[in-house]
């Protein structure tokens, strides 16, 4: 009872937010309903028992990426300094909607038709040490290749964004 | 009242997913195609750990597969807006449809 409450609520929130992101006409507030949405699938993780994807979700989207894109942002939209129509639909917005349409029927009645053979009882939360542990047996490869994409990312990131110096 | 089940968790995350594709088609703004994209890989994450908690034998390896999701989304907004900022320096627009140098 109470449980479906919150998933409800939760969701809801989820996707107002996710819809407000498409369809306001300021690119400053679209990155501020972002935030709802990021805190809201916090939420849902929350609901799913996953205690440490919460905190990393609240940490690094709702902090540092919104952070990051309203910098950048700021960095791209002086002009006039006119904002209010920042975020408009390019041509493609209808064939957007319907292909997002199709998608969404199409994959969720494959979902509703589908029977899961699911346990019943949910899973035990895992533990941070849990995680932290198979990160550094299980799945080490993967987590020291993830370390060396982070390095390179933000090389690149540096040299793609600083000023270019004229070579001539 | 109704119990809340994998398939909720499933259709919450097709929703948010069909939500980000719609803005990843149909959006101008260099940035807010890149937000549009966050909102699809936010939907995969919830997809993972609604597997991770609801499906026998996974043995908690979605929660392992959202954290690289989450690494690989930090990389590619940091490089993202980079290269939207390169593009605003040399265009002076983040106009999409003004990016058509490739056409011919």
């Amino acid at each position: 009872m109470m449980q479906s409450i919150v998933f409800f609520l939760l969701a809801a929130l989820t996707l107002g937010g996710a819809l407000a992101v498409i369809n306001l006409k300021n690119i400053v507030h679209s990155v501020l309903c972002l935030i709802v949405t990021f805190l809201g699938v916090a939420g849902i993780f929350l609901t799913l028992r996953a205690d440490f994807l919460a905190a990393v979700q609240v940490l690094v989207y709702a902090g540092a990426v919104s952070i990051l894109v309203i910098f950048a942002l700021l960095l791209v939209n002086q002009g006039d300094g006119k904002m209010a129509e920042t975020n408009p639909y390019s041509r493609f917005g209808y064939l957007g909607v319907a292909a997002a349409m199709l998608f969404f029927g199409f994959l969720s009645f494959s979902l509703i038709k589908t029977t899961w053979q699911t346990t019943g009882i949910a899973a035990a939360a895992t533990s941070v040490g849990e995680i932290g542990v198979r990160l550094l047996s299980q799945y080490v490869i993967a987590f020291e290749l993830a370390a060396v994409l982070l390095l390179v990312a933000m090389v690149a990131a540096i040299i793609i964004g600083r000023e270019v110096k004229d070579h001539a | 009242m109704l119990e809340i089940g994998l398939t909720h968790y499933l259709l919450l995350g097709a929703a948010l997913f069909a939500i980000g594709l719609f803005g990843a088609i149909g959006k101008k703004h260099v940035i807010s195609i890149l937000l549009s994209i966050e909102l699809m890989l936010n939907a995969v994450n919830i997809n993972l750990l609604a597997f991770s908690k609801f499906l026998p034998l996974s043995n908690g390896a979605g929660e392992i597969f959202s954290i690289f999701v989450i690494v690989i989304a930090a990389a590619e907004v940091a490089i993202g807006l980079a290269i939207a900022i390169a593009l605003y320096r040399s265009k002076g627009s983040l106009d999409l449809d003004k990016f058509n140098l490739l056409r011919w």
